[in-house]
């Protein structure tokens, strides 16, 4: 990348309810009209401002082929509009977005996320993630591979339950204490209830803007410094469970000095260790202010709307650098890091 | 910044691709990609895949499991999916990250093995909210068809003789899926009618298949020993499935895309500057539909071309010298095969089914109820 670049901003971001279950329909459009509405009374934008559209969305979540087509209707997409999607969390959309505002054929993007998780048995439904060959077959479901990883990383010295225990209690603001929460039975060994994300329905949007447009919608832009995104093996037997070298890469490439806070897409409570240490985050980095994935795990916006949580402590002047952070696949297969500071 | 496709390669389609896994049939299509564009595993930045619903094979993101096969581990993975025009905008994607600096060399990757599963009916769905799609894209898109013929009142034979000619092109292609030297008009109007008024003969197959692209940078593509295609345009719309006053027939999303890529590419007169056009056109009939979509032809004209014959290779505009859709349909690569053989034209490289002397080349994908557009015009110089 050159320093004549364009620069890009979040300028405004907004996440439906986190619920186990919401009335919608799994095209999401229930979802996604009311945060919509959010975005453009923040901005002043309408409809026609926007230059770009990019989503992240499951078919598989949705059960049904093609689901994100009609999610096309939450925008009311006539005249037709420029717009993509990925089969991936918002976050590799708005990474799409980004690239499409560098090269300057749009000013303004919407990007948005959307799951309902509800609509299926989530940890079944990700279990066809894997290997269709000699994996998949064998229906390791998506709690029982993060349990695997949790178990490595204890056995390693890496982590331990108390410690899981106590970042639960930390992000969801739960009153128990870490006594209370190791007496509570196994979902999988090591992993308890407290240790897995919330299965969630639910939607994140984020506005991006350019430069001088950055700066008329919005008093503090978050300026996107770095983003950086990396994937890893599948095999488990080919990956060192306890880190996740993507997350290190697309880390080392991005961040480019300290951050004062991070948001960790971090579904299970180990996770969040992992990823501290796999980012390179000191103790003095305040982590997920939001709650984080583990407060609300909408699948499909929740990176998505980690990148927005940091956005907006930069937004609220309550922190100059922020970091966003985005996962996809069994494990921390795949990681994506947003880097955003406030000018 | 400028980008150019270095290279193209694709699989043998077919309708079951048995001796091959998902991983093995991608790579078929990238090791050809690579050893056409003159380049290593370590030349590559980033991969771009595209395919189209995840239930044709069962598979959820397969992208996540295919990344150790595509080259993929500690790179940068992007995964595309915009229904049937999600190969075109695999590498409109792909070229986006070169154009805007941050790559200098990207693979795009689609795919598709329809033989995991049966497309009709992972396509027959119950969307929220609107009418169910029963017996799949045909049902769906002929009477689309029928308001064509209605309009523009083409007679009943153009739609086969776009069949012939599409099947015969595919005669010439080694990698086709339908390879029908031998079709004439009487044995396509005497096959079996499926959705009135497609014939067996004028409905795409079902296949599976690859196709891979890599795409460089200026530096990368004035360093290639062999010609490239320069990309000179690049465009994507959308409109919702349905809404009061859509036009199934010519939709407005084709046409703005369009309308979009003659300015960007500098054309004024697309018939007389494009040399070849690789057109996705999965029912016969959606020749002269996107003929007049594109731009190529008035509304109510496009069929006048196709049945004068200047839609053969040899003719004014020829249109899908590969064989097009209508030989080889793995549909979430569908798109890219269009994108890959326009470039294929205008770097010399399309063998048998060459279009003489082509410079100008363009490569259009559609999908969902007509509402997905990705095109791009491609040029065997830079655009000046």
């Amino acid at each position: 990348m050159t320093d004549t670049m364009t620069e890009v901003a979040v300028v405004a971001f907004a996440e439906s309810p986190r619920v186990r279950r919401n009335d919608s329909t799994t095209n999401g459009v229930e979802m996604l009209v009311p945060i919509f509405r959010q975005l453009f009374d923040t901005t002043g934008l309408t409809k026609d401002d926007v230059g770009f559209w990019c989503s992240g969305s499951s078919d598989y979540l949705a059960g049904r082929a093609f689901s994100f087509v009609t999610a096309v209707d939450a925008i009311g997409a006539f005249p037709p509009t420029s717009e993509s999607h990925v089969e991936m969390d918002g976050a590799w959309a708005l990474y799409e977005a980004w690239v499409k505002l560098l090269m300057g054929e749009a000013e303004i993007a919407l990007v948005y996320g959307f799951g309902k998780s509800s609509a299926g048995l989530l940890r079944r439904v990700l279990a066809l993630q894997l290997d269709p060959y000699v994996q998949a077959p064998l229906w390791p479901d998506s709690v029982s591979i993060a349990a695997l990883q949790a178990r490595l990383g204890i056995e390693a010295g890496l982590w331990s339950e108390k410690e899981m225990a106590a970042i639960a209690i930390q992000r969801r603001g739960l009153p128990e204490s870490v006594e209370d929460l190791l007496e509570q039975p196994f979902v999988a060994d090591p992993l308890r209830k407290h240790d897995c994300a919330p299965i969630t329905d639910g939607a994140a949007a984020i506005v991006l803007a350019t430069g001088a447009r950055a700066r008329e919608l919005c008093e503090r832009p978050a300026w996107i410094t770095g983003f950086e995104h990396r994937t890893d093996s599948q095999h488990f037997g080919l990956r060192d469970l306890t880190t996740a070298a993507s997350a290190t890469a697309a880390a080392r490439a991005a961040i480019g000095g300290n951050v004062d806070v991070a948001e960790l897409h971090a579904p299970f409570t180990h996770q969040e260790i992992l990823l501290r240490n796999a980012l390179g985050l000191g103790d003095a980095v305040r982590i997920s202010p939001s709650g984080g994935a583990l407060d609300g795990n909408p699948m499909f916006a929740a990176g998505l709307a980690r990148i927005g949580w940091a956005a907006a402590e930069i937004h609220a002047g309550r922190a100059g650098r922020a970091l966003g952070h985005a996962t996809s696949g069994p494990a921390l297969q795949q990681n994506l890091v947003c880097v955003m500071e406030g000018r | 910044m400028r980008a150019a496709v270095l290279g193209t390669g694709q699989t043998h389609h077919a309708a079951r691709r048995t001796d091959v896994s998902m991983a093995g049939l991608c790579r078929e299509a990238v090791d050809r990609a690579l050893e056409d564009s003159g380049s290593t595993w370590d030349d590559i930045d980033a991969v771009v895949v595209g395919k189209a619903p995840d239930l044709f094979e069962g598979v959820m993101m397969p992208e996540l499991y295919l990344a150790d096969a595509l080259g993929a581990v500690g790179k940068p993975l992007l995964r595309v999916h915009t229904a049937g025009s999600v190969g075109g905008a695999t590498g409109i994607v792909a070229s986006n990250l070169v154009r805007a600096g941050v790559h200098q060399r990207v693979l795009a990757l689609a795919w598709e093995k329809q033989s995991e599963s049966n497309a009709m009916w992972a396509l027959s769905i119950n969307p929220p909210f609107h009418m169910p799609l029963g017996a799949g894209a045909g049902g769906y898109f002929a009477p689309h068809i029928r308001a064509y013929i209605r309009r523009s009142g083409a007679p009943n034979h153009v739609g086969a003789m776009v069949a012939v000619k599409d099947r015969r092109n595919g005669s010439l292609n080694p990698f086709a899926h339908l390879r029908q030297a031998e079709i004439t008009l009487e044995s396509v109007n005497s096959s079996m009618m499926l959705w009135d008024p497609v014939r067996y003969d004028e409905t795409c197959p079902s296949s599976d298949g690859a196709c891979a692209v890599v795409i460089g940078d200026q530096a990368a593509a004035e360093a290639s020993a062999r010609p490239v295609a320069w990309i000179h345009a690049t465009a994507m719309r959308t409109e919702p499935t349905f809404f009061a006053g859509k036009d199934h027939v010519n939709p407005q999303a084709g046409r703005d895309a369009a309308a979009a890529l003659w300015q960007q590419a500098g054309i004024t007169d697309p018939l007389n500057e494009i040399d070849a056009a690789e057109i996705y056109v999965p029912f016969s009939w959606f020749e002269p539909m996107w003929l007049e979509n594109l731009g190529f032809a008035e509304e109510g004209q496009g069929w006048k071309l196709t049945e004068a014959g200047e839609t053969r290779i040899g003719g004014r505009l020829p249109v899908n010298p590969s064989g097009g859709v209508l030989c080889s349909n793995p549909i979430g690569a569908s798109g890219l095969l269009r994108f890959a053989e326009s470039a294929m034209q205008v770097m010399g490289r399309a063998g048998a089914h060459q279009v003489p002397e082509a410079q100008r080349a363009l490569g259009h994908a559609y999908g969902g109820g007509s509402q997905f557009f990705s095109m791009w015009v491609v040029g065997a110089a830079p655009r000046p």
